[in-house]
């Protein structure tokens, strides 16, 4: 039986995080994720915003997080090698009302020290964000916020964690947690581990971990959330991450783009009682479309490329970050919706904290390996440098997916870093993350993952077992 | 920086026609590039026939009409051509940047033609709600995994939109013992051709549902089912009408759009409705010297009126370099 000193439960950027931060340590670690490949939970669905910490009630911990997570990630971001872009975000305000309202979440801001808050007027409006809508009045500018991609963010994490020796178990879902105080038992699809601590970030099924583990305390709530892409063309639509004023639950439609370069419009905010409940709704188009282009009016559909929806894992109003007394050694870091991603570097550092006054020894490493090699994305560098790159290797210069200008190198790549499925060779590259979604690309893609993983083409899957892109291999060889 | 008299892009139906009209109406100094290891484009995994009854006036295969323009253009030795070559950049000077295993290369052509084809239209541009799973295709994508890779994508199929494509492809799946369960089609009648209907659809006993739409598709990670319901003149369903179909596999046939984003790229004006580039006469566009061809041009039934327009395209690129000679 494989022996640890801390499982973390849930392949996520809450997990990983957590599991990059103890890599640090003199420690044995594993990870467990139920699906194939990390990121395919909530993280997969998330908006991608590093937010400056606004918009949060004073007095949560979720709020104090943000702002400390903030800072974290820019400067993670530089030992990790992942594109942050400090873009800026604006909340809009359209009549007097909303404006005073400006000044209280400044005021807010200000308490939790986010810094660079002011108060724009139209004029700056109108010259710095052109095509924002001409009935906003003033906005709050936060010039903190940033956005990233989600899941590569939680692969960097958990790549940069393994290499430090971090063990990953995919496709591995937690069916029993046996308390034998001290240490824990855990049964993962068949196998059984032992641990001394266990840290539960199991996102959406984070309240039935805990309760496996005898801690029956809380629920989670799964609130979907629709968001809807726009084709890459109009990347400069926008300059700032544009918010309305917030509601009691959600910061609203917003207009925002990724990390990639594709505007996103959404996410709606609907409490659903499934917990794989990801559809799309025709009424959640309609509110991203409404909402979204009262902030931008040129906003047009026909230039939607993709949609999804997000499930949030709501607990209440904060993040239930906790040692569960009564369970010793089981640690609860469970609904961690919106500013989950933007706050996960500071949970794990808390998370950390609390193992430690828990009796876990945190003793460092001789050699940490702080940074993570950075992986190549022909989109994003000039053509300059990928014709220098073609010339090492031939591999750049062999496109497999022309929409998103992506290589059979960079798919190979990828695959050595962890892709097993079609969904996370997306993820990773971008292929079939385009406007003619995996159209002419798909068959490649399916060849070059089968060779390199060495299984059969019919065994090629979009995300995981039970979703295969064929069904029978009908061809002679 | 390589010169040349005429560059084509694209080396499809479209691209070979336009090359060999261009050297037969005097260009000598000709490079095609394309992007797969082979010419001939998709009319590669068109297995099925009915291809050149206007232009041959006999009936080919996809394969065998496209090799007829294969055997014609490699027996010209004034038409080069680069195979595995991906476009990625046209400036407005006509510079155009494209990779090969192994380099990447930058040519300046006096003229160039567009033969970039088009692609189809995506579940996603026409908002079907729903999940995500596996087993939505578009029905160029099942076509190539049928015929080109020999792989089965599902057993149970419905096709949304009555497209040529859907309806060919919808012939293929019975051919290979699957079950088409349903077309559904939002107009009254069938967007393909007339003799589609007929030979892949009615010879089959396929059942088509006209004004109806698919309000949804379901499956966690496979497709399970389909809701359908039929819809009121505004395209709205109509109450009381909503029924399901199970099924593994959903084909999109709903419509192509012509890939202009290269030309988009150099600043050539795009009508944004139909993706076509804006222009006073066929096959030019707004920047002097730059040509459009084929279905990049205008998306057209038949591949013989793709040729016939292409040859234009030659023949007119070719009087351009006599006049700026």
């Amino acid at each position: 039986m494989s022996v640890y000193d801390v499982a973390v439960i849930g392949g996520g950027v809450v997990g990983t995080a957590i599991g990059r931060e103890l890599s640090r340590y003199k420690l044995r670690v594993c990870l467990f994720e139920k699906e194939a490949e990390l990121a395919f939970g909530i993280s997969k669905s998330n908006s991608g915003i590093i937010h400056p910490g606004t918009q949060n009630p004073p007095g949560l911990l979720k709020s104090l997080l943000c702002v400390q997570g903030n800072a974290l990630t820019r400067k993670l971001a530089k030992e990790l090698f992942i594109d942050f872009k400090e873009v800026g975000e604006l909340i809009v305000a359209f009549d007097k009302e909303e404006a005073e309202r400006l000044l209280q979440i400044k005021k807010d801001g200000q308490a939790l020290k986010v810094p660079g808050l002011r108060i724009v007027d139209k004029k700056w409006l109108e010259k710095n964000e052109p095509n924002l809508s001409d009935k906003a009045i003033a906005a709050l500018y936060a010039p903190t916020a940033g956005i990233i991609s989600p899941y590569r963010w939680v692969y960097d994490f958990a790549e940069n964690a393994v290499k430090n020796g971090l063990e990953i178990h995919t496709s591995a879902k937690v069916e029993a947690i046996l308390s034998k105080r001290p240490g824990f038992e855990i049964t993962a699809s068949g196998e059984t581990f032992f641990t001394r601590y266990i840290v539960n970030a199991a996102g959406l099924y984070a309240d039935e971990i805990s309760k496996m583990a005898g801690a029956d305390n809380f629920k989670i709530k799964p609130r979907k959330g629709e968001a809807f892409l726009l084709d890459k063309k109009n990347e400069h639509m926008t300059r700032h991450l544009l918010f309305p004023l917030p509601s009691k639950i959600s910061k609203g439609i917003l207009v925002t783009r990724t990390s990639d370069g594709n505007p996103m419009i959404g996410p709606t905010a609907e409490d659903v009682t499934d917990k794989e409940d990801l559809s799309t709704t025709e009424a959640g188009l309609r509110k991203a479309l409404e909402g979204s282009k009262k902030l931008v009016p040129s906003i047009n559909e026909n230039s939607i490329i993709a949609y999804f929806s997000g499930l949030r894992p709501v607990a209440g109003d904060d993040f239930i970050i906790r040692h569960e007394d009564g369970i010793p050694g089981f640690i609860n870091v469970a609904g961690i919706q919106s500013p989950g991603l933007t706050a996960a570097p500071a949970i794990a550092l808390m998370t950390a904290g609390i193992l430690k006054d828990n009796g876990l020894r945190l003793k460092k490493k001789a050699v940490f390996h702080k940074y993570r090699k950075k992986e190549i994305h022909l989109f994003s560098i000039p053509l300059a440098k990928t014709k220098s790159l073609i010339r090492k290797d031939a591999g750049y210069g062999d496109i497999v997916c022309r929409c998103e200008m992506v290589s059979s190198k960079e798919v190979r790549e990828a695959i050595s870093r962890g892709a097993k499925t079609m969904d996370g060779l997306k993820f990773r590259t971008r292929a079939q993350a385009g406007r003619c979604h995996g159209s002419f690309c798909t068959t490649r893609l399916m060849r070059i993952l089968a060779e390199e993983t060495g299984t059969p083409l019919v065994k090629v899957t979009k995300r995981g077992k039970g979703s295969e892109i064929v069904k029978e291999d009908r061809s002679s060889d | 920086m390589i010169k040349r008299d005429l560059v084509i892009v694209g080396g499809g139906p479209a691209g070979m026609a336009a090359a060999i009209a261009a050297y037969e109406n005097g260009v000598k100094d000709i490079l095609l590039i394309e992007r797969d290891q082979y010419l001939g484009g998709i009319l590669n995994q068109c297995i099925h026939t009915g291809f050149g009854l206007n232009y041959f006036k006999e009936t080919l295969t996809g394969p065998e009409y496209a090799d007829r323009f294969m055997r014609k253009i490699c027996s010209i030795p004034d038409i080069e051509i680069s195979l595995k070559s991906f476009a990625v950049r046209l400036t407005g000077d006509k510079t155009l940047t494209y990779l090969k295993p192994g380099s990447l290369n930058e040519v300046r052509p006096k003229a160039i033609i567009m033969a970039t084809g088009c692609r189809e239209k995506t579940r996603e541009m026409i908002h079907i709600p729903g999940t995500r799973p596996a087993g939505i295709f578009s029905a160029g994508l099942a076509q190539k995994l049928i015929n080109i890779e020999g792989l089965l994508p599902g057993r149970e199929v419905v096709v949304i939109g009555s497209g040529d494509i859907g309806l060919i492809m919808a012939r293929r799946f019975m051919l290979e013992g699957a079950r088409v369960k349903a077309i559904i089609e939002i107009e009254g009648k069938s967007r393909g051709l007339v003799r589609n209907m007929v030979q892949c659809v009615e010879d089959f006993d396929i059942p088509v549902y006209f004004n109806h739409k698919v309000l949804e598709i379901h499956g966690k990670d496979r497709v399970e089912k389909v809701s359908v319901a039929k819809v009121d003149s505004k395209m709205n369903k109509a109450a009381g009408t909503e029924f399901d179909i199970t099924c593994d596999t959903v084909l999109v046939s709903v419509g192509l759009i012509p890939e202009n984003e290269l030309i988009e790229m150099a600043g050539v004006a795009i009508d944004k409705k139909t993706n076509s580039p804006v222009s006073k006469e066929v096959n030019e566009t707004s920047i002097p010297g730059v040509f459009v061809c084929g279905n990049s041009f205008k998306v057209y039934d038949l591949v013989d009126s793709v040729t016939a327009d292409s040859e234009l395209a030659g023949k007119l690129a070719a009087e351009y370099l006599g006049s700026v000679r």
